[in-house]
Formats: C-alpha cells, sequence, structure tokens
C-alpha cells in the first residue's frame, strides 16, 4: 500500500525537513513519534497527513522520551520508524537510543541541531558532533551518523539510513542543521519507492508466538559475563560498520597544499571559499566526511602525510577538529576555525582563514586557533 | 468411588515459563503474575501476546511470562506499548509497571498512553515502596510510612502527598476502564482476576485503554512479616487507596 508522490528522478523544489520526510516514507518509514521543536517542526507537520495517506502512524507524542521509546516498540515489531529534533530534544532521547542500542534494533533520528549549549537559539550549528559521534547516551555504543550538505542529500540519505540500520540492527540518524533544513531546493530522488511489503522479514521481532519459540527483546544482563559478551559482540559489529561503511567527499584535493575539513552547512560555505582560493592560485583542497561515524580515518591519515596544512572549519568550537587530530596523528600543521552559537560563516570570511592558514609557520603536529579577526 | 486416573486439577499456567519467580516470600507479585497468566490462557492469547517489563523488581518478567516480551526504560513502558500496539493492533499488548515506574518517572506516559485512550492494558501493582533498590520511598508511600529515604516517616509537609493513581486518571476522557483491587485475602485475589479478564477483554474489543491497579504486600520493604504484611494491605494501604471501579465507558 502507498501513494508514490514523486516518480524517481522527477525534480522538485521543497525544504531540506520536508525532503527528509518524504525520503523517509519513500523507503519505508510507516511510524514517525516526535515532539515539536524548532527548526525542525517541517517534519512532523510534513508526516502528521503524509503517514495517514500511506496507512501508517504519526503520533505527536508527550516528550522527546516517551517519542523515542515509541520507536522502540514500534522497530521491535519491525516497523521502520522515525523521530526527529533539535539538540535540547536529542538530548532527552538519549536515553531511549542507548536501550535501543543494546537491544539492536534499526531505527532512524534526525538531529536538526540549533545553537547551544542550554536552549541555545534556533539558528544554524554544528555543536552536536560529539554528541552524535561518541554515542551520547550512557554506556559503551555506537551510532551510523550521516551528514547531508544539500538538501538533494537530507532527500536521498533516509534510504541509506534504513538500509544501513537495518543491516546491522543499529540505531542511524542524520545530523544537520536549520539551515539545511529550512532551505528550498531542488531535489530529485535517487531511489525507487520501497514495497514495505518487500522489505525482508526479521527473525527478532515481536509479533506474538505463533508457530515459534518466543522471543524477549531484553537489555539486561545482571551476569557480568553475560553483558561482557553483550558488549565485545556490539564492538565486533561496531568495527565491521568502520570497515565497510565510511562515506567522503574529497574535492581539488590532488594537488592541494592545503585541505580543508568540513562537513554539512560548513563544507558547502568551504567549497565556495576554496573555488575563491583556487582563482587567486591558492591551491586547496576539501574533505567533506560523510559519515561522522564512522568516521574516515584513514583518509584523513593520508591526506596528513602528503598535505602540509589541514584547516578545520566548524560551526561549533572545536569538535571535530579532535577527530581531524587523533588521525592526522601529528603528521600535519592543523588550523582550526569555529563560529559557534548559530553564527555562519561566509566565504570571504573562511578564504581570509585560508590565507591566514597559508602564511603561518607552525611544525607539523601543533595545533593554531586561527580566532575571528 | 475410587479414581481410575490421576486428573490433574491444578498446574501451572501455559504462560508461565518454568523459570523460578525470584520474588521474596510474601510478596504479591507472584500472584499477580499468576493470574495474568491464567487470563492469557483462558482468552487463549498467548500466542498473540506481547508483555512489556519495567523496571523495578518485576523487570524479570520477560523471564517468566511465556510469551513475547520486552524489557523497557525506567517509566517508558506505555510509550513502548504505544509504538507496538499502533504497528500491530491485533496484538495483546499489556504493559506490568509498580508505583515507581508508573507513578513517578513515568507518570507523564502513563497520563498521556490514557488520554490517547492507547488500547492496551496496565496492570499497576502499588506496593507502595520501592522494592529493587531497596525500600525507598515510592510516589505511593503512605503518610507517616516509613522508608529508607523517609527514616522519620513520610511528612507530607516535606515529602509531599502519595499519588492516587485511578482517581487521577479518572479525571480523564480517555481511559475505558480503571478499577483498583487488591491480593492480600484469597476474595480480593479473586476479584483481581476477573478485572485483569475485564481490561484484557476490553482491549480484545478494541475499546481502548485499561489499567488494574493491585494493592500488594511488601512484607520485605515494608520489614514486617507476610501474614502481617497482608494486614497491613487491608488496614493502612485500603482506607487510603479505596477499592472499586474509578472508571468504565463499558457501562452506560
Amino acid at each position: 500500500m502507498g501513494i508514490e508522490k514523486y516518480k524517481k528522478g522527477t525534480k522538485v523544489l521543497i525544504k531540506g525537513n520536508e525532503a527528509m520526510a518524504e525520503g523517509a516514507v519513500r523507503a519505508g518509514c510507516r511510524f514517525f513519534g516526535g515532539y515539536p521543536i524548532t527548526p525542525q517542526n517541517e517534519v512532523p507537520e510534513y508526516l502528521s497527513w503524509r503517514l495517514f495517506e500511506v496507512g501508517g502512524t504519526f503520533i505527536q507524542a508527550e516528550s522527546e522520551v516517551a517519542a523515542i521509546n515509541m520507536l522502540y516498540g514500534a522497530s521491535a515489531c519491525g516497523t521502520r520508524s522515525m523521530t526527529s529534533s533539535s539538540g535540547c530534544g536529542i538530548s532527552l532521547k538519549q536515553e531511549g537510543i542507548s536501550y535501543i542500542a543494546s537491544a539492536e534494533l534499526p531505527i532512524f533520528y534526525a538531529n536538526m541541531i540549533r545553537g547551544g549549549p542550554g536552549l541555545g537559539n534556533i539558528a544554524p550549528c554544528q555543536g552536536d558532533y560529539f554528541q552524535a559521534t561518541r554515542g551520547g547516551g550512557h554506556g559503551d555504543y555506537r551510532v551510523i551518523v550521516l551528514a547531508p550538505n544539500s538538501v538533494q542529500e537530507m532527500g536521498n540519505f533516509p534510504k541509506l539510513v534504513y538500509d544501513l540500520a537495518d543491516k546491522y540492527r543499529i540505531p542511524a540518524m542524520i545530523l544537520a542543521d536549520g539551515l539545511l533544513g529550512q532551505m528550498m531546493e531542488p531535489v530529485s530522488f535517487d531511489f525507487d519507492w520501497v514495497d514495505i511489503s518487500k522489505i525482508p522479514s526479521k527473525d527478532y521481532i515481536l509479533n506474538g508466538c505463533k508457530g515459534r519459540e518466543r522471543r524477549v527483546i531484553n537489555t539486561l544482563h545482571m551476569d557480568v559475563d553475560v553483558l561482557e559478551k553483550h558488549n565485545w559482540h556490539l564492538f565486533e559489529k561496531y568495527n565491521k560498520i568502520a570497515a565497510n561503511e565510511i562515506r567522503f567527499e574529497e574535492r581539488y584535493t590532488d594537488d592541494a597544499e592545503l585541505i580543508i575539513v568540513a562537513y554539512g552547512t560548513a563544507a558547502r560555505i568551504a567549497v565556495d571559499a576554496i573555488v575563491k582560493a583556487r582563482k587567486e592560485g591558492i591551491k586547496v583542497g576539501l574533505l567533506r566526511p560523510i559519515t561522522l561515524w564512522p568516521f574516515p580515518e584513514d583518509v584523513v591519515a593520508k591526506l596528513a602525510e602528503r598535505v602540509g596544512k589541514i584547516l578545520v572549519v566548524e560551526m561549533s568550537l572545536g569538535q571535530l577538529v579532535e577527530d581531524v587530530r587523533m588521525f592526522a596523528n601529528g603528521k600535519s600543521e592543523i588550523y582550526f576555525y569555529g563560529r559557534p552559537g548559530g553564527v555562519v560563516p561566509n566565504p570571504e570570511e573562511v578564504l581570509g582563514v585560508i590565507k591566514r592558514a597559508m602564511k603561518s609557520n607552525i611544525k607539523a603536529g601543533e595545533f593554531c586557533h586561527l580566532k575571528k579577526l | 468411588m475410587p479414581f481410575k486416573e490421576t486428573m490433574k486439577i491444578f498446574k501451572k499456567p501455559d504462560c508461565l515459563t518454568k523459570i523460578p519467580m525470584r520474588y521474596c516470600p510474601g510478596c504479591g507479585h507472584g500472584i499477580v503474575h499468576r493470574l495474568i497468566a491464567e487470563v492469557i490462557d483462558e482468552l487463549g492469547i498467548r500466542e498473540n501476546t506481547v508483555g512489556i517489563a519495567p523496571v523495578g523488581c518485576s523487570v524479570f518478567i520477560d523471564e517468566y511470562f511465556d510469551c513475547d516480551m520486552i524489557q523497557t526504560a525506567h517509566g517508558r513502558a506505555p510509550a513502548v506499548a504505544t509504538g507496538i500496539k499502533r504497528c500491530l493492533p491485533n496484538l495483546v499488548v499489556f504493559s506490568y509497571q509498580g508505583d515507581g515506574d508508573l507513578a513517578a518517572i513515568g507518570t507523564a506516559e502513563t497520563v498521556h498512553a490514557a488520554t490517547r485512550s492507547e488500547n492496551f492494558t496496565t496492570i499497576f501493582v502499588n506496593n507502595a515502596i520501592y522494592g529493587m533498590t531497596g525500600g525507598q520511598q515510592a510516589p505511593t508511600t503512605l503518610p507517616t510510612q516509613k522508608t529508607t529515604t523517609t527514616p522519620y516517616g513520610r511528612d507530607t509537609k516535606i515529602h509531599g502527598f502519595p499519588v492516587k493513581v485511578c482517581e487521577m486518571l479518572a479525571s480523564l476522557d480517555g481511559p475505558t476502564y480503571l478499577e483498583r483491587v487488591t491480593v492480600s485475602k484469597v476474595a480480593g485475589v479473586l476479584k483481581t482476576k476477573r478485572a485483569i479478564k475485564k481490561a484484557f477483554q476490553l482491549q480484545l474489543d478494541g475499546l481502548g485503554f485499561s489499567l488494574v491497579e493491585v494493592l500488594s504486600p511488601c512484607p520485605t520493604g515494608w520489614g514486617i512479616t507476610p501474614q502481617k504484611a497482608c494486614e497491613y494491605v487491608d488496614e493502612v494501604m485500603t482506607p487510603y487507596y479505596p477499592l472499586g471501579v474509578f472508571k468504565d465507558l463499558t457501562k452506560k
């Protein structure tokens, strides 16, 4: 059952939040539980009627805590489910995400980051990088984090999120910001409408024990040996994901003397700055991690060996740069430029930072914080 | 007349596994488990049921019930039940929750599942104490009752008043059936079973949210003998938490 709204490849002009919501439905989402928060409100608003059209369930929950636990139930009985929020709301969902990670259930959640900490503001920001890539909740676990940088990718990534989440039985998320959510751009979905009746049946779901042994979904393991074994099992799974699912984009890196590492909105701005720099003869390239976890660590390591200077540009105060420094492992000069609090840097500003980094002379392995002039 | 063959007239319900329950002597949980299992057997719904384990003494019920089970975060059982029931409405879904789980940390989930009249059944075991963590004050701890965090007794000026769950939920339009019962005496046990069966039947009929609150003894947490604990339920708890039906939309 389902109404395909857009044919594959048809170009439509929609907002990022709507593209992600439609992409989710197209990829088989039939349950959404969420709580309003700016700047992601278009997601629940869109799904409140769209899921109704395709025979799915939309619930505006009493809290983010309840919403994520509704997904725990929906996913436990085999439904492709989704929730979305922004930083403060994702903080509340972390309890449930930890349980879902332990129970090894696939869910899709999105964080359209706003300025923080605290209530912060509703402007685009990247301050939730740590929250996303370090698991966020309690215990030893990981989630797959995809960072789109266009409305096009906002529309296409939900299919990838569900496929990865199902394949590895893991929570997977889209980490973007208010700018990518609110902006309108042409989108053509690059994948066919997913017929949910053809998604392979899962052998762990709860649907009544008729004709089989009962199934239990449980995250309590009082025996330390049992829990340690479970943790090692998760560890092996995460290693497998890290070995197979790293995604990134490289641009102008062949002859680059400085590499900018940036993701999402910051990467778009970096590209504009790089084009301007190249017009002036400055050889700058871009590494855009698309999976923030698993992180493209080998790519960073190789670039650090080959290129003398790495400049990390982020809309936060030094989160992505920690990963870059870790994997550059002292092989390159590391420059950092961050704008927190919801400020979006402009390309001219980043061009200025590129020039300062090119002129600066620090030793390989040293770190230089390029503050706003 | 001599028996030709031995007839089994009392047995463990099919819906209970062989795993021994870990409850203290005199605890009410075992009785309530058995009643739910008997009801599931009698309605013939074991293969179509998903049960939800809370956090608290009954956290291990996923081992005891021989049907599909899911264990959840503290207080979140009604949200998980909502997700399951909305996705697979033909399943019978029940959540089993204690007072801390349902009336403290999970109050919001409880109230909103009830007000949406989600079509599942909640069995709420109220023993006025946090048993699993060693006897701390519960949202339902009675005024003057001593616990490990109210060592001088619950002073309502300091600790506030107990939450009366059935009365609170009865003020909502959503719930279909709310009843408070007790397992302190045989008559109460039989009445409890009838209430649980009615709640499950309402769910099978698609009539919406049902909750059965069971006043249950906790001799260990209360520091008294099992027999005294049953007397405590009747003489101290019941006057504060009156038994009866608080809402029943099936009665015109």
